[in-house]
């Protein structure tokens, strides 16, 4: 552990952010790292600040004071396309190219970067495979053919076409149905495993993170709280995270009682 | 003579019509989308430009198409007569619907996609050309299809410059009360304007994502070819254009002479008269006829035009706004002065005949109430609806000082409508009185009684020919012609001729080629 936090994928020193409208700032002081292989889970409310955490890592926004370092280097030194072609982003709802195939859809960061057709089509058919979609059956459909958990399937398969070293997912199943979203989420477990791709992954659902992450932030009011292995935050005195924990034990027990 | 045996007769005019029109959209349309586009591209980068840049398109839609023209024509490079002023003025009725679509269309791109497109590491010129663009594309080709139905109507008015089109057809139908010829002009644009709506209708739907299923790359590929026909066919129109255009440099060369005429017969057949004659004398003529309105006197002051013949009266009042007078040699002589120091324009002389208000009533009525009169008639005025044309209605010696000086209260207020209309409404009893031309080849024809001008209201209004004084130094065989003009043409002659064209549905070229031969003007 001690080397890899020595050589961390991302870093945040003493990261803030305010939206020039709003008088509180969005993020405040954060600092944490963010180790190669690990799935980073931030779990928080809305407006908490995780999906700003987020966006600052690929500099779809820049800090306003401290840094965020991405391999080595801030991002306002990175060029922003080579930064974001280099980092594989799932959002919620997918946010797939209506007009573009499944096959399009998942070949584009090869196509940006310039692959070559044979090697393109390679990819996406492994990649279709990887995340349970038969190629044959699914390439030449448009998204709005799928149903929703055919699109996130999608969604994740475009984020790791050209195997970026670092993924970045903003609740990427939240507007799935429970048993979409179980059997996705189990999926995604297995995969980043076999894959050892590094992950920050945000969501709302405690279960989830538990589930998926090797680490969890908990945060509230664009400050990390908590930092823990799943393990900690279950034995966590803090506050909110019981609070988080009491929801599972609750929805737990009102289904041990409902059995017969 | 039925309306497809008229059509058959008269196809050869009608397809170089059809094609006039046909390039005149096509051209203003492709400029409009070649500008439209970007500048809505841009919008969507410059919120702040998005309001004032909107807002200017907007009130350019709203200027009245003629009042437009008629701004034009003055201006260097864009302005002058003929296909590129229509085409300029086209371009700005059809930028709004273009840009607006175009704004309309990438701000409506789900920001979802955009976001994904951004985070993918997409730049900003491939999120434009291949997540931008292709969204919007079904809302920027409707704007491009109301655009292009805008100026195919628009284009009818083109006529009025000089552009041709099938604008042609409806300003000669109106003036001729010829209805074939009416909807010879009517029914091919509406036709044009339906196919135009279909076509862009259908790529619209090919482009709309959302009617897409599992397609290959077959239809991009018919796209690709439709695209490129459809850039070659206008290549082609650009060239036959531009080949055309080529030989209309403006005037003032020394055997070239560019005669005008306003949008009525009779100017036509004086302006054809000069043009034969010149033809006959080895010079070459360009003819720049039916301008509308006032358009022929700023088309001259422009350059445009070296000669067109006008009336004294209209000079007098319309053009040098003094108050009518009732001396013909007085006014001749002021307006050959002022015309020669304001414009360097010269006056010939008088061609020998009027062409002045005549204040008509049906014959039957006339002669049934013994009328022969202005002032007799003034007493059953308040019984009567009168219908003036929109020029009799608005100049200083029309309708106001005309109704004052005769005392004269109608049943209802004048009714503003086309002067060529008139006639006819006066004829079949939808009005009881009229301000015809004098000169009107069918007061006869209809039997139509024209009222004598009693109090001497009316000022006179000689035909002249007002010809550039550059020109008409340059040029001897044009001192020669209008020499040979003077005092040449009488009332009776002037109604004959029109009478041939309006209700015998003659050519002008014809009816003046015979005429000249009677004269024994043929020759040199």
């Amino acid at each position: 552990m001690n080397d890899s936090t020595d050589n961390p994928l991302v870093a945040f020193r003493d990261v803030s952010f305010s939206h020039a409208s709003a008088a509180a700032p969005i993020i405040s002081h954060l600092t944490f790292l963010v180790a190669p292989g690990e799935t980073l889970v931030l779990l928080g409310q809305s407006g908490c600040g995780k999906t700003t955490t987020l966006k600052l890592i690929n500099r779809l926004l820049l800090p306003d004071a401290g840094e965020v370092i991405v391999e080595g280097k801030p991002t306002t030194e990175w060029d922003p396309i080579r930064l974001r072609r280099r980092t594989g982003y799932v959002i919620q709802e997918g946010g797939l190219f209506p007009h573009f195939s499944v096959a399009e859809n998942v070949a584009l960061v090869p196509a940006l970067e310039g692959w070559e057709q044979a090697r393109i089509r390679r990819r996406v058919d492994e990649l279709l495979s990887l995340v349970g979609l038969e190629p044959r059956d699914f390439a030449d459909r448009y998204p709005a053919e799928l149903s929703g958990g055919q699109r996130q399937r999608i969604g994740v398969a475009r984020a790791l076409a050209a195997d970026p070293p670092l993924l970045l997912l903003d609740e990427p199943f939240g507007a799935l149905d429970p048993l979409t979203r179980a059997s996705l989420q189990r999926e995604f477990a297995t995969l980043s495993k076999s894959l050892n791709k590094t992950a920050v992954f945000v969501t709302h659902d405690v279960r989830e993170a538990l589930l998926l992450g090797s680490r969890i932030g908990l945060m509230q009011a664009g400050n990390l709280l908590l930092l823990e292995t799943p393990e900690n935050f279950l034995k966590a005195k803090n506050e909110q995270a019981m609070a988080y924990l009491e929801t599972l034990r609750v929805s737990a027990g009102s289904i041990q009682e409902d059995a017969p | 003579m039925s309306f497809f045996s008229f059509l058959k007769q008269n196809w050869p005019e009608l397809s170089t019509l059809l094609r006039q029109h046909l390039s005149l959209v096509l051209i203003s349309t492709f400029v409009a989308v070649a500008i439209g586009i970007p500048t809505g591209i841009l919008l969507t980068r410059k919120k702040s430009l998005r309001g004032p840049v909107l807002g200017l398109a907007n009130i350019m839609q709203t200027i009245p198409s003629l009042a437009l023209f008629g701004f034009l024509i003055p201006l260097p490079f864009i302005g002058g007569i003929g296909a590129r002023t229509a085409i300029v003025a086209l371009v700005v009725y059809a930028l709004l619907p273009i840009i607006r679509n175009t704004v309309t269309g990438i701000v409506g791109v789900d920001p979802n996609v955009r976001e994904a497109a951004v985070a993918m590491g997409m730049t900003g010129r491939q999120i434009l050309w291949q997540v931008e663009l292709p969204l919007a594309m079904p809302v920027i080709i409707t704007g491009v299809r109301v655009a292009m139905v805008i100026a195919i109507g628009v284009a009818t008015i083109a006529a009025a410059v000089g552009a041709g089109g099938l604008g042609v057809y409806i300003f000669r139908g109106l003036r001729q009360y010829d209805n074939k010829l009416l909807l010879a002009g009517a029914v091919p644009a509406a036709l044009m304007a339906l196919s135009a709506d279909f076509g862009l209708g259908l790529l619209e739907k090919h482009f709309s994502f959302a009617g897409r299923r599992k397609t290959g790359a077959g239809p991009r590929v018919k796209l690709i070819t439709l695209g490129g026909v459809a850039i070659i066919a206008l290549a082609l129109l650009f060239y036959s254009g531009w080949r055309n255009s080529r030989s209309a440099d403006p005037a003032a060369n020394n055997d070239h002479v560019v005669v005008g005429s306003k949008d009525f017969t009779e100017s036509v057949i004086l302006a054809e008269i000069v043009a034969q004659m010149l033809e006959a004398r080895g010079v070459t003529v360009e003819r720049k006829y039916e301008l509308g309105g006032n358009l022929p006197h700023d088309a001259m002051l422009a350059s445009r035009l070296d000669l067109y013949p006008e009336y004294t009266g209209t000079s007098y009042t319309a053009i040098l706004h003094h108050q009518p007078i009732t001396d013909p040699r007085a006014v001749y002589e002021q307006v050959k002065a002022e015309y020669a120091q304001k414009f360097g324009v010269a006056v010939s002389e008088p061609l020998g005949f009027e062409n002045t208000f005549a204040i008509l009533i049906r014959g039957a009525e006339a002669r049934r109430l013994k009328l022969k009169t202005i002032s007799e008639a003034a007493r059953y005025a308040s019984n009567w609806r009168a219908g003036f044309g929109q020029d009799f209605m608005s100049r200083a010696d029309g309708y106001p000082g005309f109704s004052k000086a005769y005392g004269l209260k109608f049943a209802d207020q004048p009714r503003e409508m086309d002067l060529s209309l008139t006639y006819i409404a006066l004829s079949s009893g939808q009005v009881d009185l009229i301000a015809g031309n004098s000169t009107e080849g069918r007061i006869a024809a209809l039997d139509l009684f024209q009222l004598e001008d009693d109090r001497h209201y009316f000022p006179p209004y000689e035909a002249v020919y007002l010809v550039r004084q550059d020109t008409l130094s340059g040029v001897a065989q044009l001192r020669e012609v209008l020499a040979k003009l003077a005092h040449a043409i009488s009332t009776e002659e002037m109604r004959q001729l029109n009478y041939e064209v309006d209700a015998n549905k003659r050519s002008q070229a014809e009816v003046v080629r015979e005429w000249m031969k009677r004269k024994g003007f043929d020759g040199l």
